[in-house]
């Protein structure tokens, strides 16, 4: 199986050489790094290469990680039917970037595009119908960003007097309990006070 | 007389019409009785499953899965299981392997009686539902017996399944699997030869093979229209390479064929379950490892260190090694699939949850395009869909 990859992949590096950036295996399965100008280019190889073949987009999805300059890693999930392989197609943008769509490639890509879009805000051009797939009529922001909370903005309620549904703020009885279960033994790698002693390592070093 | 444009009206299916299964809200353009084009809006039942995920360890998030697909609740946590399963590194002891193939099996059926009989109750038959839901009550306390609940189960867990069976209880199963074929018989004998049946399904929803592979089909949508595809048997997991199955393949990729692969996989899981009675091996069925599963009630009243891995685990969990993963199963819908993203914390950094019935839902304006109104009812019951997983 790890052969069969390992093939692959040396395959897809020599075809698609200036498009990759990086390539790995993790648990038995095949990650390709990609520019994100090459999307495109690298899904269509995929799918009508006669040694791919990967004609099914599984899934889509993005993993937000703030820290980074370019903060969402879209993961494309594709299966190939005829060699019974998996492999994953990554690339990173950020909120503004826009990303070239996939529904003309694969038309499962329409629905996981808009759920991506509502979920993460990454924007996806040329994509025919980007509306919002999983939030109600009218929400605001995207909900699996990091930095938006678990709790939300807004709530809602039916006023008995309006008869109708009314959006209010969210009001919390109690504060939303976040426990750190990182005990200091195991958890902090600088403990207070580390500072000081690399400062005087500089020092002597310096001296 | 010159001709006129009629503009197409628009019709709202749903969100509370007992044929939608749920809560979908179709919107559809029609000219006179032809759909033109369906928009289905969804997320009326987001609950933001995969948000929660993130804030809960990796035991804490187990429950969340039976409320995705709650018609086959166990074979959600398979997947995910799986996954946490596959970032430890760590392998489920043979016994529990085949309970949780069995009980998957079970829940096959339990998906395959309801989707059956409401489908058939949606194209006109009323009888199937009141035969199939009785059957599903004798599945159900099945599950009520292994793990204590009829529906949210819990039960497998990363490291195998959380309590062994209960004595007695493979006996009973056996003698279910002897007796509900001959139910399967009996709503085969009302829906399969039926005229009316045959008339709202037949050539209705066709899908190419090609098309299935675009739209991201998996499972019954994908073999309905004759592609051999199962991942049972194509990419096996925990013991089913040890067991003995048929895959059945749809001709036409209709509506009508989706129905007979549904009929004949419950047979077939019948024959699984029947293999996994006779295998059933002895033995622990989680892993010996403390810090993944909890110690036994009696050694936590004796061993200290039984005691502080049972508070460590039920409070901190367990840690996962960085990395990212994608474990698929076969669930009764498709493919459900999870990939986890860790950061070696105790919670999942990322979990997103591959549902076969949003793939499959995305096709509606396609397969509905051309087909008359009572047809795109026909469509939605063959689809299988539960919105517990479409909108997570």
């Amino acid at each position: 199986m790890t052969e069969a990859l390992q093939d692959l992949g040396d395959y897809l590096s020599a075809a698609l050489a200036e498009d990759l950036l990086d390539r790995d295996i993790g648990h038995g399965q095949l990650n390709l790094h990609i520019k994100r100008d090459s999307l495109l280019k690298v899904l269509t190889l995929l799918r009508d290469d006669q040694n791919c073949q990967f004609k099914q987009l599984i899934d889509l999805t993005a993993v937000d990680r703030p820290e980074q300059a370019e903060r969402m890693e879209l993961v494309y999930n594709l299966l190939s039917l005829k060699l019974n392989q998996r492999i994953r197609v990554k690339l990173s943008t950020d909120e503004r970037s826009p990303v070239a769509s996939a529904a003309g490639v694969f038309s499962a890509a329409i629905w996981l595009e808009r759920e991506a879009w509502d979920m993460f805000g990454v924007f996806f051009s040329g994509h025919p119908d980007l509306r919002r797939i999983l939030t109600d009529y009218g929400f605001e922001g995207h909900p699996l960003r990091k930095d938006f909370p678990l709790t939300g903005f807004k709530e809602v309620r039916y006023d008995q007097e309006q008869k109708r549904v009314v959006y209010e703020p969210v009001k919390l009885p109690q504060e939303f309990r976040h426990f750190d279960f990182l005990s200091p033994w195991e958890g902090m790698l600088r403990l207070p006070g580390d500072e000081k002693a690399e400062a005087e390592k500089g020092e002597e070093g310096g001296a | 007389m010159a001709e006129v444009q009629i503009k197409p009206l628009t019709l709202n299916f749903g969100p509370q019409h007992p044929a939608a299964h749920g809560v979908l809200r179709l919107v559809l353009e029609m000219d006179g009785e032809v759909i033109e084009r369906a928009d289905p809006h969804i997320g009326l039942l987001h609950r933001g499953t995969e948000k929660l995920i993130e804030y809960k360890t990796y035991l804490q998030a187990v429950p969340y899965f039976d409320r995705l697909d709650y018609v086959a609740p166990m074979n959600q946590e398979h997947a995910f299981a799986l996954a946490v399963e596959r970032l430890l590194g760590i392998e489920v002891p043979i016994r529990g392997q085949y309970i949780r193939v069995l009980y998957c099996e079970i829940g096959r059926i339990l998906n395959h009686l309801l989707n059956i009989t409401t489908f058939a109750i949606d194209v006109g038959a009323m009888t199937p539902i009141l035969w199939g839901f009785e059957e599903r009550e004798k599945l159900m306390e099945f599950y009520e017996r292994a793990c204590g609940a009829r529906l949210h189960a819990a039960y497998f867990r990363p490291g195998g399944v959380h309590q062994d069976l209960p004595a007695g209880l493979l006996e009973d199963i056996a003698t279910f699997c002897e007796t509900f074929p001959q139910v399967i018989d009996d709503i085969e004998g009302l829906l399969t030869e039926n005229r009316i049946f045959r008339q709202r399904t037949v050539d209705i929803g066709t899908v190419s093979r090609e098309e299935a592979e675009d739209w991201g089909f998996s499972g019954v949508m994908m073999r309905g229209s004759g592609v051999g595809w199962d991942l049972r048997k194509s990419q096996p997991y925990d013991c089913y390479a040890d067991l003995e199955f048929d895959i059945p393949v749809g001709k036409n990729g209709d509506c009508y064929d989706r129905y007979l692969c549904r009929m004949e996989e419950m047979r077939q899981s019948l024959r699984i379950m029947q293999q996994c009675i006779e295998k059933m091996p002895e033995g622990p069925v989680q892993v010996a490892d403390q810090k993944i599963t909890p110690p036994k009630r009696g050694e936590m009243k004796r061993s200290m260190e039984a005691l502080i891995h049972h508070f460590k685990l039920y409070t901190e969990g367990y840690h996962v090694p960085p990395g990212d993963t994608y474990a698929a199963v076969e669930a009764p819908k498709g493919e459900f699939g999870v990939y986890l993203v860790a950061d070696g914390s105790n919670r999942p950094y990322r979990c997103k949850i591959r549902a076969p019935g949003f793939m499959h839902l995305a096709a509606m304006d396609f397969m509905c395009k051309g087909h008359m109104l009572a047809d795109s009812v026909a469509i939605l019951g063959s689809m299988d869909i539960v919105f517990g997983e479409v909108d997570r």
